[in-house]
């Protein structure tokens, strides 16, 4: 019994984690622009892809293969921002959503187009064999996850809080206008933003891929649930995105074990609607006081 | 005879008590102003009173009846409105439509006659559109009756907010600020069209920064401070007031 | 305003025009496929004329539309299929309960702002298609099911020209309520909510229930032009209750034009002819539609018909 629930438990923090990664992104592009990027999950995507590619078409070896992946989504990252955003800086919030799902689209249909429509497996970093811990079978995949994960957060506290750009980033998000007068280049931490953003979504591709395989379209139900994470979490707040990512993998992950897992992917959207319901700004956001 | 009271209200921000058991009341027909100091709370004020802030303790007396938290869009019906210290225009629609906006409860609003455009519906708007065009005479906008709104200046923005606020035909309007960003011979012009307003019988509650305003048109002012009232009575005694001196020393004391 | 005034104005003068094409289009077109094509197009354009009275009128975005087509599509398959009720009844079975639904999340949904606004919407879409999908039983599970023809009376429409007609007929009518909606001051109201809620209110304007109608009324569209396209292609499966079809629409709304009725239209009829063109393209034709996407908004960010409609006022002065 109880080691079913550890079970289910491992795989939802797991998945959780991915999720958590793409919604950190998602915060970290909406403070420093506003812009909510509907092509965060085709960074996930192509993180994956990439590196499959490096290693298994290119013969790169595995710590080649993975940096040069994630360095190669954050030139896309940074592409997108330079020649998609930057150019549409004052157009509306819809607008801009509509870029970035044309960006998800143009990526998308990149992806196929270098690589094919097919399903590609990226092998885990240490094998497959599960570690057995008192019952339950760890895959050595889901450790690698949860333990990148656990490291980019202590690396992006120690960046947000002792790092010039990261203060210079926090103080953008908190007012554009004022961080700006301070001397805060809010052109450069867009930039970076979306570079960073990339990244991390791009990790998150590397390390779910030998779980959930990889193919053009992994990236859409990432992203959105990536979304959801972000926005369960309050939309803004980097570790409210970890809480809300964890809180929607592993309520799909008991729903699918315990309940039915046809309904798993609805999870995540039952979830948010009904935090959205009764706290409007999710679990942790501000509340807006309406100047007027 | 009252038209307006507020009883011991209190609203805060966090920490910040920007309305502080604060006790007031307007006089039917006559122009009021409200001043004070930056952060004196005089724009909480006029969010309380118009319902779009709820007070946390308090009341709020239109007319004799208690209007403490109902919505915003009720208000209008009983007779209040008002302009914004930054602009509300609707950017989206010409100065027209705007103050046609300001009539929504005098037109024929219902769904279905609107959607099949049924004549008498028809009729009622051009009704409507005509008497918006004579407000914006009445407030001096002529020239602009048919212009988009995000293609004025800003002066004329400010006196489009009061031809709409006076569309909804109100008892008491409140202005927040009309004259900020005016240059000397524009409030020279807000100033006049006050006194046109007040002339028609609307009691107006005023908040402004400039003096020269406020002591111009005000029958009765009333000085806000942290929250709470100060002092009230007419230009010449608010002026001798020490309390009020010492609260403006330093900011806008030199104009008193 | 004299009588050949009028005519220049977007309201005779538009409807005129779209008369004109409907009437005059089918003899350039050589066949059934093209047919097809337009019959879309049309249907699209309903659902986005509704959608653009919520997103661009009333200034509230919606990610989630495909669901209530989807629902209207679904209501019609099985309540004629399934249950044997005539397809008129079902059509309006269908707009009610989907207009019941979305009454019933409209006051919650309609109480998020922005981002978080788009995040409501998009999740209640995507449940509603991860339901069709599920509920195999009664939908047939994401292999969709088989639809009926329409009839009406006995009379059952056949051949595409009669579907021409019908659909140019819908659209057309759904053109002429929405303008009515647009110019009256259910229509500026609507505006004013996108403008200034606050300023709204103080005009006694009551926001909530003015969201709440508009959210009801594209939500019935959608569910009707839903019907209507079963019945037209004889089959339904749930992707046409999708994220990926409820982004479609939004970007025909936006690609059109916000706050603009043959914004809508317009969106509608470039984004499904579209693909069409790029097929043309083979592998290439996601990455051109989305560069599409991208330029389009990049250089025109009001829109196709707002941003030419303003060069040709500008050019006339």
């Amino acid at each position: 019994m109880f080691t079913e629930f550890l079970q289910f438990l491992l795989s939802g923090v797991t998945v959780g984690a991915t999720y958590a990664l793409v919604g950190v992104g998602f915060s970290i592009i909406y403070n420093a622009s506003q812009v909510i990027n509907f092509a965060q999950g085709e960074f996930v995507m192509l993180g994956g892809m990439m590196a499959w590619f490096l290693f298994e078409r290119a013969g790169l070896p595995m710590p080649a293969a993975v940096p040069l992946a994630i360095a190669g989504t954050v030139l896309v990252g940074l592409a997108l921002e330079k020649f998609a955003i930057e150019p549409a800086r004052n157009a509306s919030i819809v607008t801009l959503i509509i870029i970035t799902i044309g960006a998800s689209i143009f990526l998308r249909g990149g992806a196929q187009l270098v690589w094919g429509r097919d399903f590609h497996a990226l092998p885990a970093l240490s094998g497959d064999a599960p570690i057995d811990l008192s019952g339950v079978a760890v895959n050595p995949q889901s450790l690698w996850v949860m333990g990148c994960t656990v490291v980019v957060v202590i690396l992006l506290h120690w960046f947000f809080s002792r790092t010039m750009t990261g203060r210079a980033m926090r103080a953008v998000a908190f007012n554009m206008l004022a961080a700006q007068l301070a001397g805060v280049n809010n052109r450069l931490i867009l930039m970076f933003s979306f570079g960073l953003s990339a990244a991390l979504g791009a990790l998150a591709g590397v390390l779910i891929a030998p779980i959930t395989l990889t193919y053009p379209d992994v990236g859409i139900m990432l992203g959105l649930k990536g979304f959801c994470a972000a926005i369960l979490g309050g939309l803004g707040y980097p570790y409210g995105a970890i809480v809300g990512g964890l809180i929607v993998g592993i309520s799909e992950a008991m729903t699918a074990g315990y309940v039915s897992s046809a309904y798993k992917d609805a999870v995540a959207f039952v979830i948010i609607l009904m935090t959205l319901f009764f706290m409007p700004n999710g679990l942790f956001g501000r509340r807006g006081i309406e100047r007027v | 005879m009252t038209l307006l009271a507020v009883e011991s209200l209190s609203k805060a921000f966090g920490g910040n008590r920007a309305i502080d058991g604060l006790s007031l009341s307007v006089r039917q027909g006559a122009v009021h102003s409200i001043i004070g100091p930056n952060g004196a709370g005089k724009t909480t004020l006029f969010n309380l009173v118009t319902g779009i802030y709820t007070p946390e303790h308090g009341r709020i007396l239109l007319d004799g009846a208690d209007t403490t938290g109902l919505a915003p869009y009720r208000m209008a019906g009983l007779g209040l409105s008002r302009t914004f210290q930054n602009l509300q225009v609707f950017f989206n629609m010409t100065a027209l439509e705007n103050v046609m906006v300001g009539m929504h409860l005098h037109c024929d609003r219902r769904f279905l006659p609107s959607m099949l455009r049924l004549p008498r519906v028809v009729r009622r708007d051009a009704e409507i559109a005509a008497e918006a065009a004579e407000l914006l005479h009445f407030v001096g906008l002529a020239d602009y009756v048919g212009a988009d709104s995000d293609a004025m200046p800003y002066g004329a923005l400010k006196r489009l907010e009061i031809a709409r606020a006076l569309a909804t035909k109100p008892r008491l309007l409140l202005l927040d600020e009309p004259a900020a960003g005016l240059n000397p011979s524009e409030t020279g012009e807000i100033d006049d069209l006050i006194r046109k307003i007040a002339g028609t019988g609307v009691t107006v509650v005023l908040v402004e920064h400039d003096m020269r305003l406020v002591m111009g048109v005000s029958e009765h002012i009333l000085v806000l401070d942290r929250g709470t009232l100060l002092a009230e009575g007419t230009g010449e005694e608010i002026r001798h007031n020490p309390d009020v001196v010492a609260a403006y020393l330093g900011e806008e004391g030199r104009y008193l | 305003m004299n009588r050949f005034m009028r005519l220049a104005t977007p309201r005779y003068g538009g409807m005129l025009g779209l008369a004109a094409i409907i009437a005059v289009l089918p003899a350039f077109l050589p066949n059934s496929f093209y047919f097809d094509v337009v019959i879309l197009v049309g249907l699209n354009a309903i659902v986005c004329i509704g959608l653009n009275l919520l997103v661009g009128y009333a200034g509230q975005i919606s990610l989630g539309h495909a669901g209530f087509f989807g629902l209207g599509a679904y209501a019609s398959a099985i309540l004629t299929g399934n249950y044997g009720w005539p397809p008129v009844l079902a059509l309006l079975a269908g707009a009610a309960g989907t207009g019941l639904l979305a009454f019933a999340v409209a006051r919650p949904i309609m109480k998020l702002r922005g981002h978080y606004l788009a995040m409501g919407t998009l999740g209640l879409g995507i449940i509603i298609s991860i339901v069709l999908t599920q509920e195999v039983d009664l939908t047939g599970g994401p292999d969709g099911m088989p639809v009926s023809g329409f009839s009406v009376l006995g009379w059952e429409p056949s051949g595409v020209l009669v579907w021409y007609w019908i659909v140019g007929g819908l659209l057309l009518l759904t053109v002429w309520l929405a303008l009515n909606i647009v110019e009256s001051p259910v229509g500026r109201a609507l505006r004013a909510v996108h403008g200034s809620e606050a300023a709204a209110q103080t005009m006694g304007v009551d926001v909530v229930h003015y969201k709440v109608l508009v959210f009801v009324v594209s939500a019935v569209l959608a569910s009707i032009a839903g019907s209507v396209f079963v019945h037209y292609i004889g089959f339904v499966t749930p992707s046409e209750a999708g994220f990926v079809h409820s982004i479609e629409l939004i970007t025909m709304v936006v690609l059109g034009g916000l706050a603009s009725i043959y914004g809508a239209v317009v969106g509608a009829a470039i984004l499904t002819t579209l693909p069409q063109l790029l097929t043309a393209l083979h592998d290439y034709e996601m990455l051109g539609f989305g560069a599409i996407m991208m330029g389009v908004m990049i250089f025109m960010p009001k829109g196709l018909v707002p941003t030419v409609a303003r060069l040709i006022r500008d050019r006339v002065r």
